[in-house]
């Protein structure tokens, strides 16, 4: 989860963190964090990161901004399995909520 | 690799949707998809977000996940065949890194019969199938993420961006430092050995064997709880 600058459109914290901001904070699925931004339209990502107790990393000399994955607990904290949203081969875009109704075996594999 | 399986059992229900951890995208896993020509979703993960958001240490990993979005079974090997490395004989001209490497490969632990003949059942009978974990076993079995761990996701995440970026000094002090923070993290670690090419023992002092063997060989695919 990779970002240029420490403050955030909402829409674009949306996109790479995938959760989602609403009136009872960040959201991910039915699971909400509390979280309030002080400017609605943005987010810090210090903040949330916080409210996550997800690790924010900032290299200066790159300016970039890395979220790391939810600290504590277990790698799962649900069973409902997270949206999972990447790029195919072909270059479109995939959603692992479109195989809603059908069973699902998720392999992950590695070319080296 | 997963077609025939995929042939196989869609028919009955079931999809396999494969992601390649691969940091160098489409340039690295595109020519091994091509190959396999696969009917099911083939994703590229280059910066490893399944390892953040579902606990994924090695590949191959399976997650079993139902009709209503509920993971039935967490990360765990899933080899839909046996290897080929397992059966292969040592050369009488190999050198003893060489026969060493060809005899720990060969120790490692695959059960793919198993892993198959669970799959088979959970597509078959579903909720009823003995293999599919109740919600709380689930998440039971996933990994305990402490702080390290879930920081070592961020420099993963760095050190691909930078990589990707040209910035190849600075990535490399990246990865490091995500090997160190979560040292059973094989997808961290071999991604960003094969970025370095032939450098990659000098780059991170270390070598698959070397650390196969720290870990333990019975621990580099853990046998299956099925």
């Amino acid at each position: 989860m990779i970002f240029t600058r420490s403050r955030v459109p909402v829409a674009e914290f949306e996109h790479v963190a995938g959760w989602q901001s609403k009136p009872e904070g960040l959201c991910r699925g039915e699971r909400c964090v509390p979280f309030r931004s002080a400017d609605p339209a943005m987010v810090e990502l210090a903040a949330a990161a916080d409210a996550l107790a997800m690790p924010l990393v900032h290299d200066a000399a790159h300016g970039l901004w890395a979220l790391g994955a939810e600290a504590g607990g277990r790698a799962l904290h649900s069973a409902v399995a997270p949206e999972l949203e990447l790029p195919d081969y072909r270059g479109g875009s995939f959603r692992l909520s479109s195989l809603r109704g059908t069973k699902v075996l998720l392999v992950a594999w590695a070319s080296w | 690799m997963w077609q025939e399986l995929r042939t196989e059992l869609r028919p009955q229900g079931l999809e396999i949707v494969t992601v390649a951890l691969d940091a160098r995208g489409i340039d690295a896993a595109g020519p091994w998809i091509a190959k396999a020509a696969p009917d099911h979703p083939s994703l590229i993960d280059e910066g490893h977000v399944v390892d953040a958001l579902f606990g994924v240490l090695n590949v191959p990993s399976g997650i079993w996940i139902d009709e209503e979005g509920m993971i039935a079974r967490p990360p765990e090997p899933a080899h839909p065949r046996r290897p080929a490395y397992l059966d292969r004989a040592v050369p009488p001209d190999a050198s003893p890194a060489q026969r060493e490497g060809i005899e720990l490969v060969k120790a490692l632990h695959v059960e793919a019969e198993r892993y198959v003949a669970a799959l088979r059942d959970w597509v078959r009978t579903g909720s009823e199938s003995r293999f599919a974990l109740s919600p709380d076993e689930v998440i039971r079995r996933s990994r305990p993420r402490p702080v390290e761990e879930a920081t070592a996701a961020a420099r993963f995440a760095l050190g691909q961006a930078l990589y990707a970026r040209g910035a190849q000094a600075a990535a490399i002090e990246h990865f490091r430092e995500a090997h160190r923070l979560q040292p059973t993290n094989w997808t961290y670690r071999r991604d960003a050995w094969s970025l370095a090419g032939a450098d990659r023992e000098v780059v991170y002092g270390t070598s698959w064997i070397e650390e196969v063997k720290r870990e333990g060989v019975e621990n580099y695919y853990p046998p299956l709880e099925l």
